[in-house]
């Protein structure tokens, strides 16, 4: 067998295989050990010390957060408790959420625990998007807790007769059917005021992450991206 | 070729992992039948959306669609791999007993997960919703009780396939879907557990949708095309089984670290934008390789036989040679193709989580796993009944004709839709509330989704014809038995 080139051997071939999805893996694990650390929930004093986490604490809540272009990054990024005025989180200015100043460590996280509880329990993903994916029969709520629609001169929050945000967006998902805006509606889940306080919490809490400028211009049009 | 098929003392009946293999496939196109049905539902409500309002609701008929989907497919998958093993080891699968408890097992889970979603369908926020009702997480929604219940029956397969494997002829596709299939199972494990973090839930979530569908379900496809193309047409298996290892190589290759193209947008780090873009931007390539392949050795195999002068063809299943060429060719153009249009983070920054998304779902799912396992259901057909020559019928290519015109229909309404809602929503709007509705005005858009809900129609017209073919087909004189 001279002539058998290595080029039609089954056995290299096999073991390209195995050394190829061996190689592969083993990278993909050890990037998952990187993403894992970076993208790990902060804690209250990430906050209190200004340290920037990708995924900031459930105390998050407690800041004021705007979405603003980053000249370094070239893209929006998410601001916390006010602009240094480079693009940076100040983790500064703060404002009441559902009327009280400061959620403690452990009521933010029970909060944002039963708001993703409620995420998953009434199937958001199925009409919406979260951080882009699910299903496209709704907007994606990534940002929601950003979008002008919820501000005090938005379509939204007078509609439901609250004076805040965070009461208007509770309001709307414990009685969707009480506001049609358009013939496709939300349906009635049975959401309680509990579930959708935690909800607010956890749409808050996730317009605080950072999704690497996703998405793009949010809010520009209305002019959302440099305030509440 | 045929002879070597019907002289193989497990052929039909006289199998029992064959046997099993038909319960498989039976109620693998039951929930193909069901998916469409609810596919239907969630067309109508794009275009009309009082319909079934409060009733059954978009996200429930839409969790089943996508739930029917995944499902049947891996029905469709033990069956195919319980009609091959006996063929390929040349032994009875070991623990068929087993096997068939572990289908009823399976059946009963997958009605009663099916009922609570239809009859219950949304529970209070608690851990009782999660374990019992469902867990809310696209695609593996099936409640946690199921999950465990899900792992058992894949253990229990994956046992069956290495104990068949290991006592039996051990060949190059056995042994690809033996290390297959324990990643396959494997993988499932990273989808079964809540957090509160959505980054970190997103992350091991596309463990397992990814790496499935771009990955280990490839691969698994590969190792049919493989099977279906040495039984088809009498190509050589070690021609074929070289190139199953190339495909390998190249699926995994690309597909492992391809899974960063889901990480662009969700808190990850920014290094899988060209981790991510690099890999996901190969995987197209083995998928051309797998058309070249089927191409390449019908070629070879036709213009050996034809030298014969008879000017016969060398299929011996047309039905099912046909949907492994549409196999072939639909892979590389639902997953390759159309993945790659929104594969980079240039781009996919505008059309993450769109309806061109959408239309990229539903060509790679139909192109790359449907069409070869309706394949081997019509292998399995033929065994069935002992046919030496299966041709095509009337029905068969009705139902060809009609559900690969849907789908690439729906596809390019889809595509059209999506491109809508990427200009007006995204970039022009910048993917608010109301940009998101503004987009979904829009006359194009609408005429797209008016387009998707016709071709939907057609989809399941073919579906009819399918089910009557398989059902008749058998019978049918047309055959050389």
């Amino acid at each position: 067998m001279a002539n058998k080139s290595v080029w039609s051997d089954n056995r290299f071939w096999a073991r390209s295989a195995a050394w190829i999805s061996g190689f592969a893996s083993v990278l993909l694990i050890w990037l998952t050990f990187d993403t894992s650390v970076q993208i790990s929930m902060g804690t209250d004093s990430d906050l209190k010390n200004g340290v920037t986490k990708r995924v900031p604490a459930p105390t998050v809540i407690n800041y004021k957060i705007t979405y603003e272009m980053s000249a370094k990054r070239g893209h929006e990024v998410p601001i916390i408790g006010g602009n240094d005025g480079k693009g940076m989180s100040l983790f500064q200015e703060k404002e009441k959420f559902f009327g009280k100043d400061d959620w403690s460590e452990k009521e933010a996280a029970e909060m944002l625990h039963l708001g993703k509880l409620a995420s998953q329990t009434k199937n958001c993903m199925n009409c919406h998007t979260l951080l882009g994916n699910g299903a496209y029969y709704a907007p994606d709520l990534t940002k929601a807790w950003l979008d002008p629609a919820w501000s005090s001169t938005g379509a939204l929050q007078p509609m439901t007769g609250k004076t805040t945000k965070e009461e208007a967006m509770a309001e709307f998902l414990q009685h969707p059917s009480k506001y049609p805006t358009h013939a496709r509606m939300m349906p009635n889940l049975g959401i309680t005021e509990k579930e959708a306080r935690g909800l607010v919490a956890f749409l808050k809490h996730m317009s605080s992450i950072d999704t690497n400028g996703f998405p793009r211009n949010f809010g520009k049009m209305q002019g959302a991206v440099n305030g509440k | 070729m045929a002879s070597k098929l019907l002289d193989n003392p497990f052929t039909g009946v006289g199998s029992e992992s064959r046997q099993l293999a038909t319960w498989y496939f039976t109620f693998a196109a039951i929930l193909f039948g069901a998916q469409l049905l609810f596919g239907l539902v969630i067309a109508i409500q794009y275009v009309s959306p009082g319909f079934l309002f409060e009733i059954i609701d978009f996200s429930v008929a839409r969790m089943l669609h996508i739930n029917a989907l995944v499902v049947w497919m891996v029905f469709a998958m033990f069956g195919s791999v319980y009609w091959l093993l006996p063929d390929e080891t040349g032994i009875e699968t070991v623990g068929i007993k087993i096997g068939k408890l572990l289908y009823w097992v399976f059946v009963v889970a997958i009605v009663i997960v099916v009922l609570v979603y239809l009859f219950i369908q949304v529970g209070p926020a608690d851990e009782m919703s999660i374990w019992f009702i469902h867990e809310g997480r696209e695609y593996i929604e099936a409640p946690r009780w199921a999950d465990l219940g899900i792992v058992v029956v894949a253990l229990g397969f994956v046992a069956n396939l290495f104990m068949t494997g290991i006592k039996g002829k051990q060949t190059g596709i056995i042994t690809v879907l033996m290390a297959n299939m324990i990643a396959f199972a494997g993988l499932y494990l990273a989808g079964m557990f809540f957090t509160d973090n959505i980054s970190v839930d997103q992350y091991w979530w596309w463990w397992v949708i990814h790496l499935w569908v771009e990955a280990t379900w490839e691969v698994f496809v590969g190792a049919l095309a493989a099977y279906g193309l040495i039984q088809m047409i009498g190509a050589s298996r070690k021609v074929v089984e070289m190139w199953l290892w190339i495909e390998v190589a190249m699926l995994f290759g690309s597909g492992i670290l391809g899974l960063g193209h889901h990480y662009f947008w969700i808190g990850t780090p920014e290094y899988w934008w060209e981790i991510g873009a690099l890999f996901s931007a190969l995987e197209p390539l083995p998928l051309v390789a797998m058309f070249i392949h089927v191409m390449y050795d019908w070629g070879k195999q036709q213009g050996k036989k034809s030298l014969d002068g008879t000017g016969e063809s060398v299929v011996n299943n047309q039905p099912a040679f046909l949907w492994f060429w549409m196999n072939a060719f639909g892979n590389f153009l639902g997953a390759g193709v159309w993945g790659f249009f929104h594969t980079l983070p240039q781009v996919n920054l505008y059309t993450h989580g769109t309806q061109f998304t959408s239309a990229h779902g539903h060509l790679s799912f139909f192109g790359a796993y449907a069409t070869i396992l309706i394949g081997m259901m019509y292998l399995a057909i033929q065994g069935k009944n002992k046919i030496k020559v299966m041709k095509n019928t009337k029905s068969s290519l009705w139902a060809l004709g009609l559900t690969v015109g849907g789908v690439v229909g729906m596809t390019i309404a889809l595509t059209i839709s999506g491109y809508v809602q990427v200009l007006v929503s995204r970039a022009q709007m910048g993917a608010t509330w109301s940009g998101y509705f503004d987009g979904q005005a829009s006359v194009w858009f609408a005429q797209g989704m008016d387009w998707r809900l016709i071709m939907g129609v057609v989809t399941f017209a073919g579906f009819i014809f399918l089910i009557k073919d398989f059902l008749t087909t058998g019978q049918n004189p047309v055959h050389q038995k």
